[in-house]
């Protein structure tokens, strides 16, 4: 579940991208606040990345420079969902924890928390134990792609805080989850 | 959801089992077939002024709120008797009544004196006659161990009617959640507030002694920590500060030490901790999930959940030699299992075909019995006189708390006027205890 947010805060780099003569295959035209014919230092060349943007950190979650040359920042997917009764994070979600790998490798100042839930059936300290299951799951795939162990940190909630309050299979699929916030 | 299992099983003789001030509120749902015809006559008050308490009152609510009597109302009531010789038995004929509490109360200094007699309607005699006595602050206890009095004549069983439940509510959004931790009286009054937080609070219990509680809350750093609080006194210690889990506190039956389950060792594994010097013992040494311990009655061994064969259940260990033994094979999920108090059987948290039900396995006979037909239920607290257990399940989109008795013949609701209700722990000791004074 890829979400691409835009930011109108990086008209800039937009700005510089259009300056670099970056050839944009997607036709999707994102908004942006302003379209301000500035010249940033330094003007790149032809090369699909031109500059190294420092992600950036809001209300937990990163947003990281946009891949395969798709203009402005990508907000990563901070939720990763299970099955019932199980520790191994859903294939939907694999693509997006190695890029949050690659974040932290590239990046030693960042530091994570993986936060583990379980859903509300069974008991209550099982449930913990669960979410701990799943928060340290992600981490070993984490961990597996390069990222340091020393900018992890696993907590577990278990059926303490769910999203959803409901009682049925769609809430329940839904508080099945490891939140990955950075802070 | 079974919404038939809530509806009020209306008593042949109906009087609205409600206190009237209390936090939770109780509803029984079922009672026994052949429940007793009681009358609790209403007390004689010798005194000037007015009772801080209406005794009578109290003893009627318990004893209806165990579904095994059926109480008759004041208003059609046709004499008022307080002492034996005032008894008019046809009144109580007429009436199908088959047995009387009646009594008085008087003042001996700026104390109370209490005494009630338990008449049997047929037989004519006197079954009981105690009288007690305490300060205007007990008077709801004095009242509370004429009713476990009672019911302990009439029942065999020793009543429940003097203990406490500690039980935590969330309250608020989802988004912005407060926790309490309190005790409440068995009938729902005198909330006490242990302990309030914007972080969650769980797995409380009691010392055997009902003197300590121990319970995990993650108000530091949003993380679980165990903490150990003085009832009676007030202050309290954080006991553990573990990376991971600090989870389950579990009172050996001395009240010297404490099961814990920590996962700072790489999974989560059963530990015990000697209270006084912070001393720990591993336990269990598995790769897999071991949580919830609870002692055997004895203290030498602790049963606890284990996923070690895949799914959780439950299995015990010998604390001497550190064996292990699996004890449940039926139903895909146990969990939570604690001890009756004589040893006989184990009350769990036990799946079958998907509902979360609470089941009882007979440790002779090696049999699991389902005892609710509510579903999505956790957390299974043994009442002291091992006959009634408590627990928490879903009510309305609502955590409520719900009595059953160990055989399953009794239930009763608590709803509660608090949000969410959950984790209930029932004290294992009275809240006061008298003296009969004999005359």
């Amino acid at each position: 579940m890829l979400r691409i947010t835009t930011r109108g805060v990086m008209a800039i780099s937009f700005a510089a991208f259009v300056l670099a003569g970056c050839a944009s295959k997607t036709e999707v035209e994102e908004p942006v606040a302003e379209v301000a014919p500035v010249v940033v230092a330094p003007v790149v060349e032809a090369p699909v990345v031109a500059e190294v943007k420092r992600p950036m950190v809001s209300g937990g979650k990163i947003s990281v420079p946009a891949a395969g040359g798709m203009d402005g920042m990508e907000q990563l997917q901070g939720l990763f969902y299970f099955d019932f009764d199980q520790t191994i994070v859903k294939r939907a979600g694999h693509m997006e924890l190695s890029k949050h790998a690659m974040v932290l490798k590239d990046d030693s100042t960042l530091r994570v928390r993986l936060e583990g839930h379980a859903d509300e059936r069974g008991t209550r300290e099982y449930n913990l134990a669960l979410g701990e299951r799943r928060a340290n799951a992600v981490r070993a795939y984490l961990v597996a792609e390069g990222a340091p162990r020393s900018q992890i940190e696993v907590i577990s909630y278990g059926e303490e805080k769910p999203v959803d309050g409901g009682h049925n299979e769609a809430a329940w699929a839904m508080n099945r989850r490891v939140e990955v916030v950075y802070r | 959801m079974k919404l038939n299992a809530y509806l009020i099983t209306l008593l042949v003789v109906c009087i609205p089992v409600k206190s009237v001030l209390a936090d939770l509120r109780i509803e029984v749902t079922q009672g026994v077939d052949n429940a007793l015809r009681v009358a609790v006559v209403p007390f004689d008050w010798r005194g000037a002024g007015r009772l801080p308490e209406n005794i009578s009152d109290i003893i009627d609510a318990d004893l209806v709120l165990s579904g095994r009597f059926e109480s008759l109302p004041a208003s059609q009531m046709l004499s008022l008797p307080h002492e034996p010789a005032e008894i008019f038995n046809r009144d109580w004929r007429l009436l199908n009544v088959e047995y009387l509490v009646i009594g008085h109360v008087s003042p001996v200094g700026d104390r109370y004196r209490l005494t009630y007699t338990l008449y049997n309607v047929f037989k004519q005699s006197v079954e009981l006659r105690q009288t007690i006595e305490g300060e205007a602050s007990e008077m709801r206890d004095m009242a509370h161990y004429a009713s476990d009095s009672v019911f302990k004549i009439l029942t065999g069983i020793e009543g429940a009617f003097s203990t406490q439940i500690m039980y935590v509510t969330a309250l608020g959004p989802l988004t912005d959640r407060r926790y309490r931790l309190n005790i409440a009286d068995a009938d729902g009054h005198r909330v006490e507030t242990m302990l309030e937080s914007k972080e969650p609070i769980l797995s409380a219990s009691w010392s055997q002694d009902g003197r300590y509680i121990a319970y995990v809350s993650f108000e530091v750093d949003s993380r679980p920590a165990i903490f150990l609080r003085d009832v009676v006194n007030g202050t309290r210690q954080q006991l553990t500060n573990f990376p991971g889990l600090n989870g389950a506190p579990a009172f050996s039956p001395d009240g010297k030490q404490l099961a814990v389950v920590l996962s700072k060792d790489g999974n989560p594994d059963i530990y015990i901790l000697t209270i006084a010097d912070r001393r720990l013992r591993r336990v269990t040494r598995h790769y897999g999930i071991d949580t919830e311990p609870s002692w055997s009655p004895d203290g030498k061994g602790i049963i606890f959940t284990s996923n070690r064969g895949g799914q959780p259940q439950i299995y015990q260990i010998q604390l001497d030699d550190l064996s292990i033994e699996r004890l449940t094979f039926e139903g895909d999920y146990n969990a939570k299992a604690s001890v009756l108090p004589d040893g006989s059987g184990i009350v769990m948290v036990h799946r079958r075909e998907g509902v979360f039900h609470i089941a009882m396995l007979d440790l002779i006979r090696g049999r699991v019995t389902v005892l609710t037909e509510t579903s999505l239920d956790e957390s299974p607290s043994i009442a002291p006189n091992g006959s009634m257990l408590i627990y928490a399940t879903q009510y309305g989109g609502e955590g409520i708390l719900a009595a059953v008795s160990v055989d399953g013949g009794v239930k009763f609701n608590l709803p509660s006027s608090e949000g969410d209700v959950r984790e209930p722990a029932w004290s294992p000791q009275k809240r006061r205890m008298f003296k009969p004074i004999s005359e």
